[in-house]
């Protein structure tokens, strides 16, 4: 296959970026989204030129790393695939693919295609967790929980935080990531306790950060690699309306 | 601060004041289409000027309009706030922007909302104003009702008369229809009203409901503009 593509480059993230064009061939249609970068940056770094920075780890769709928006889409065009599950027969011979990375005032761009994330851990460090004390690990069935509740927990859970939905989302609301993350805990005895002060500080501090607020736009749950669902927004809704009312 | 502010200036605390507002000026569409459909009534305007008298001087409907007026300020402003909000979320914009998975009443609903108010001062320059604040609208004395009456309802078809007004109005439902498309499900999403079973009927209803009553609103100057 051959391809155009259209990829941002930027130096640091004082630098103003801009696109710039490269012509690829010799692509398989089994190569992945990454692997198609990849050979790329190869031939950028033979010719001494400064090769396409880019985040990525696991390669299988896991770690929540990849994170490209492919001609206006984060993680491309299929539905409930990251950039490195995504193929090139995904895509026709001689195509032009627009390449941009992450875009929201609170994910700023560090280099190319890499954008800062921590905002997403500083919501978790506010209140993404359970307070235990150590010691030996509780036998799995100790706590009676039902399958429903735990098959909901875990689709919550599934959140992978790569932060598509706030790049879909044409405000940069970080509501379905928050949602999920609150939403994981708040379904299982073990998140009771903090409940009420998780969803009132992971609120306060995605505020804090400045994403975008939450239209109902559906764009995220559309994007979301892992499929989370709108349901959780409104979980998390409900939970914080609960808990600005009822905490003390 | 305390929690009550804290949750009126959060995210979802100011969504929520969307939510409520939005839900009571649906509420109010519906008690105005049913008051308003007597315009179409063949009693030369009798029944729809008792009732705008009637309207104009009870005490409850008064505090009932005065809540009406602040949700309609409140929802546009708070509107305009969290529309200014997201639009500086992402100050970089992307190159190619993704209109494929979500809906056009979704993405535009600060436009469609502004265009809606512009509708109501106009609507209510018309006619509110003269009703409330002006002599312009001679009296009538009916058999039926022992005082006189404003006779709004001949400044009502004098206004429909005009095709531009007409044209002005069933744009304006166009709009409001959009709006309600997005508005009504999106309302009860905010105050976490979301449910396997009851979310498909609410989006259902939203759906009729976001068609059928501006419509019927749409009816009343094309209807009157014909006769």
């Amino acid at each position: 296959m051959k391809l155009t593509l259209k990829i941002w480059r930027q130096e640091n993230s004082n630098a103003s970026g801009k696109f710039q064009t490269y012509q690829v061939s010799d692509v398989s249609p089994d190569m992945s989204f990454l692997e198609m970068i990849d050979v790329l940056n190869e031939k950028l770094i033979v010719k001494n030129e400064d090769p396409i920075a880019f985040d990525h780890d696991c390669r299988e769709g896991i770690c929540g790393m990849c994170s490209m928006v492919i001609n206006g889409r984060p993680h491309g065009p299929l539905k409930g695939v990251t950039t490195c599950q995504l193929h090139m027969r995904s895509f026709k011979e001689g195509d032009t693919i627009v390449i941009e990375p992450w875009r929201a005032n609170s994910f700023p761009v560090l280099k190319d295609l890499i954008v800062d994330r921590t905002a997403f851990d500083r919501v978790i460090a506010s209140g993404g967790y359970i307070s235990v004390n150590t010691g030996n690990a509780q036998d799995a069935n100790n706590i009676p929980i039902s399958k429903i509740d735990a098959d909901e927990a875990f689709g919550s859970a599934s959140c992978i935080g790569c932060g598509a939905c706030v790049a879909a989302c044409p405000n940069g609301s970080a509501m379905l990531f928050v949602s999920a993350k609150v939403n994981q805990l708040s379904k299982l005895p073990q998140g009771q306790p903090e409940r009420n002060v998780r969803v009132l500080d992971m609120v306060a501090q995605m505020d804090k950060e400045g994403f975008g607020f939450c239209s109902n736009t559906g764009a995220c749950e559309a994007d979301c690699p892992k499929e989370i669902s709108l349901t959780n927004i409104a979980a998390l809704n409900r939970d914080y309306l609960k808990a600005s009312l009822m905490d003390q | 601060m305390n929690w009550f502010s804290k949750f009126l200036t959060s995210s979802i605390g100011q969504k929520v004041i969307m939510s409520i507002t939005g839900l009571f000026l649906i509420l109010f569409l519906v008690i105005h289409l049913i008051g308003n459909l007597q315009l179409l009534k063949n009693d030369g305007g009798e029944s729809f000027n008792i009732y705008a008298a009637f309207m104009a001087h009870n005490p409850l409907i008064k505090v009932v309009s005065i809540t009406l007026y602040a949700s309609i300020l409140l929802h546009a402003i708070q509107g305009i706030l969290i529309t200014l909000k997201n639009k500086g979320a992402r100050k970089q914009k992307y190159l190619v922007s993704n209109t494929q998975t979500t809906s056009f009443a979704s993405r535009q609903m600060a436009l469609l909302g502004t265009l809606i108010f512009v509708f109501i001062c106009i609507h209510m320059g018309d006619f509110w104003y003269k009703m409330k604040f002006t002599d312009e609208l001679p009296l009538q004395k009916y058999a039926t009702h022992t005082e006189y009456v404003k006779d709004l309802y001949s400044r009502v078809y004098i206004a429909f008369q005009q095709l531009w007004i007409v044209v002005v109005y069933v744009i304006s439902m166009v709009v409001l229809t959009f709006h309600l498309l997005h508005g009504f499900q999106s309302a009860f999403q905010t105050l976490g009203l979301n449910h396997r079973k009851y979310t498909p009927v609410i989006k259902a209803i939203g759906t009729v409901f976001a068609i059928l009553v501006p419509l019927a609103f749409a009816l009343i100057p094309v209807l009157m503009y014909f006769n």
